[in-house]
């Protein structure tokens, strides 16, 4: 779609075993988009809070937040226009790379080297999702093992 | 009190004031079988299959407006439930149904008769339930009936494994139901009335286009009102039938696929849209960038997603019909000139001369749609209808003089063949006074035909009229149409003797190939007070006419096609 844009929701839902599969149902049912998908319980309460990345016309998208309002779990639907967004990644290097550089691009992209192995060290890295993409191909000279990707979290500002 | 998990649910029933449970037992639900043997405190219908007592709890829930019950057993009980389910989900029809469920224990193994059924009934349900703890049936069967009665209504499945319902536990349905993330918005916006209400003052072609959010709502003579007041014309979509009133001088007909010309040209030079309770579904719109063109749209609708769905709401209103029009009916009568609007009243009046509704007497057949007219001529306020799905249920949602609010069921969204006749008899259930016609097709009534034995032993009459044309006409009408006349495997010229196959389960059966003879066999099928089936050959290549082709401009209409 050329009017499709980037958005990130947060959804707040009543903590219950077939919450996420409502929510996943419907955005298969509906040919909705989900680029990232996280979930976890919010502290003190009987709620999640998903924050899910997707992509859409703007009509698609008012739809996408008007058909999650609807479940009977959901609390509360944002769509974020301001927001801090953040999401982190896991990456294992062989240990025969240079580990001095590794740390360094790390480090220009918040991130360190979290643990060391006899034959490979993995790094985190936490930054906006635009940024972890340009780490990802930063660090591609030093031949990752593995990569894994938390997907995003979003707060309003 | 201390009681089973099968005992709570016979218990919620009585609280819930249910006088008719449509259902079929089967190993997982055994236990509250049990317990509805021990009651009577309602009635238990016993369908002839598990599709046939969701469509009965359908109609029952359609005439009443109250929550349709229907009972099933785990896996294949369930499935066969789901089209009934998927039925009710689309056209917005409050029921619960409850299914049983193999043991805890013994779920995720492939057990005998297992299936995920909350996994199935999730994308056609407005909510359901696995229940794992009997404590928690109380909440669970309340919470069920309130989602399905308020709001945009709908289905409530909830499934129970077979220990839940032996395990004993507390008892209390005085709780009220506390839904913090569930609160339907029943107010409208003051401010956007108010607008909505100048915009209609300002307007010069006004339209109401009236859907069945109305019925369920309960507004239908409010709907009545309003128009009546301000003077302004309506159309009805299929499911709104029985809105306005057949001989109400505002109504022009219904509008879309199979609309009236004058409908849908009404709609296509409007200049303001009253949507009410309606979703802009797309056998209405036809081609959306040409639909009322010209037009801005109020919309009114409980359901926030049904407003700029497909058309876009230049005033949105999120609300209960029956409760915002309590607010916007006053303000429109104080500031609505109802003069202004009769030279669009005549131009409509001539959209209607020019090409009325109306079929030609051209054969020496029956023609499909004077059986209509003339059940409507007989028995008119008189019957509650249904239909199945095909041509015969276009015809009748043309032809049949609908009165009022609740008489017509049909299933809408869902297109459901096998429909109509399990809806009658609930329809019946509910209503025993009126005489409940299913209006069928030679292929629909198959569908469902074992519900006969049903109809027959529980003393439901329904008398369902055949338009036998020997086809699946519509499917045939769509092939002459747009498949250069390939009719495949639509033909359906081997049939049964339907009046013998009335006949075996108890009922009584009529063949009928003239006017007199149609008549005659109606009249005694009513006094037979049997269920009933009129078996009428009908001219076999008539044609539902006007017709917007799929995805074409509502003003474009084929008004004529004659087949040969």
């Amino acid at each position: 779609m050329s009017d499709s844009v980037r958005r990130v929701v947060s959804v707040i839902v009543y903590n219950e075993s077939s919450t996420l599969s409502r929510i996943t149902d419907l955005f298969s049912a509906r040919g909705y988009n989900i680029v990232s998908l996280t979930v976890a319980p919010i502290p003190e309460s009987k709620y999640s809070r998903l924050t899910i990345v997707t992509s859409g016309s703007s009509r698609v998208i008012e739809q996408i937040i008007k058909q999650l309002h609807k479940l009977i779990p959901v609390l509360k639907v944002y769509e974020h226009e301001d927001l801090v967004e953040k999401e982190m990644t896991l990456i294992k290097f062989p240990i025969s790379e240079n580990i001095s550089d590794i740390d360094t691009l790390c480090q220009a992209y918040n991130g360190k080297i979290v643990n060391a192995g006899p034959d490979m060290v993995i790094a985190m890295v936490a930054d906006e999702p635009k940024r972890i993409d340009h780490f990802l191909e930063a660090s591609k000279r030093f031949h990752p093992k593995e990569i894994v990707r938390s997907g995003a979290v979003a707060l309003e500002r | 009190m201390q009681i089973s998990g099968a005992q709570m649910v016979i218990e919620a029933m009585i609280a819930e004031e249910v006088t008719v449970v449509f259902g079929y037992p089967g190993g997982a639900i055994m236990n509250v079988y049990d317990e509805i043997y021990k009651q009577d405190s309602f009635k238990h219908i016993l369908t002839r299959h598990e599709q046939a007592a969701v469509h009965a709890a359908e109609g029952y829930a359609q005439r009443t407006g109250k929550v349709g019950v229907a009972m099933i057993t785990s896996g294949p009980g369930f499935t066969n439930g789901v089209t009934g389910l998927a039925d009710a989900y689309m056209d917005s029809i409050p029921i619960v149904v409850i299914s049983g469920q193999v043991p805890m224990s013994l779920i995720g193994t492939d057990a005998f008769q297992e299936i995920d059924a909350v996994g199935i009934s999730r994308s056609c349900t407005k909510h359901n339930y696995l229940v794992t703890d009997a404590a928690d049936l109380p909440r669970v069967l309340k919470e069920a009936f309130h989602i399905a009665r308020t709001g945009r209504p709908g289905p409530v499945h909830i499934d129970i494994p077979k220990d839940v319902t032996a395990q004993i536990a507390e008892y209390d349905y005085s709780a009220p139901v506390e839904l913090e993330t569930y609160k339907p918005t029943m107010k409208g916006n003051a401010r956007q009335i108010k607008k909505a209400v100048d915009a209609i003052a300002a307007s010069k072609r006004p339209l109401f286009y009236l859907g069945g959010g109305i019925i369920s709502s309960e507004a239908a003579y409010d709907v009545r009102e309003f128009a009546e007041s301000c003077g302004i014309p309506a159309v009805e979509t299929f499911r709104a039938r029985g809105t306005m009133g057949a001989d109400n001088p505002l109504l022009i007909s219904m509008l879309g696929m199979h609309g009236s010309y004058a409908a849908n040209m009404a709609m296509s030079e409007t200049d303001l849209v009253i949507g009410l309770g309606a979703r802009f579904d797309d056998r209405v719109t036809g081609k959306l960038s040409e639909f009322a063109k010209g037009a801005d749209v109020i919309h009114v609708d409980i359901d926030p997603a049904s407003i700029s769905k497909l058309v876009n709401a230049d005033y949105p209103i999120v609300g209960d019909i029956k409760t915002v029009l309590e607010v916007m009916m006053p303000l429109a009568k104080e500031k609505v000139d109802k003069e202004k609007y009769v030279p669009w009243l005549e131009t409509i009046e001539n959209f209607d001369r020019l090409h009325p509704l109306s079929y030609r007497e051209d054969t020496d057949n029956i023609k499909p749609q004077w059986v209509i007219e003339r059940v409507g001529q007989l028995l008119g306020d008189d019957a509650n209808i249904t239909t199945d799905v095909g041509q015969h249920q276009m015809w009748t949602a043309q032809f049949y003089p609908f009165s009022r609010p609740r008489q017509w069921n049909s299933s809408g969204g869902l297109g459901t063949m096998g429909y109509g006749f399990p809806a009658a008899m609930g329809v019946k259930s509910a209503d025993p006074e009126r005489v409940s016609i299913n209006i069928t097709g030679d292929g629909s009534i198959l569908m469902n035909i074992q519900e006969l034995m049903t109809a027959v032993e529980q003393k439901l009459p329904v008398i369902n009229i055949i338009l036998n044309n020997n086809y699946l006409g519509m499917v045939r009408q769509w092939q002459t149409l747009f498949y250069d006349k390939r009719h495949s495997e639509t033909d359906l010229s081997v049939q049964p003797d339907f009046v013998m196959l009335s006949q075996s389960f108890g009922g009584v059966g009529y063949r009928v190939k003239t006017k007199e003879e149609f008549d005659a066999a109606l009249k005694d099928a009513i006094e037979k007070n049997v269920v009933a089936i009129i078996d009428v050959a009908v001219e076999r290549m008539e044609n539902v006419m006007p017709m917007v082709p799929s995805g074409g401009s509502l003003f474009n209409m084929m008004l004529e096609y004659k087949e040969k």
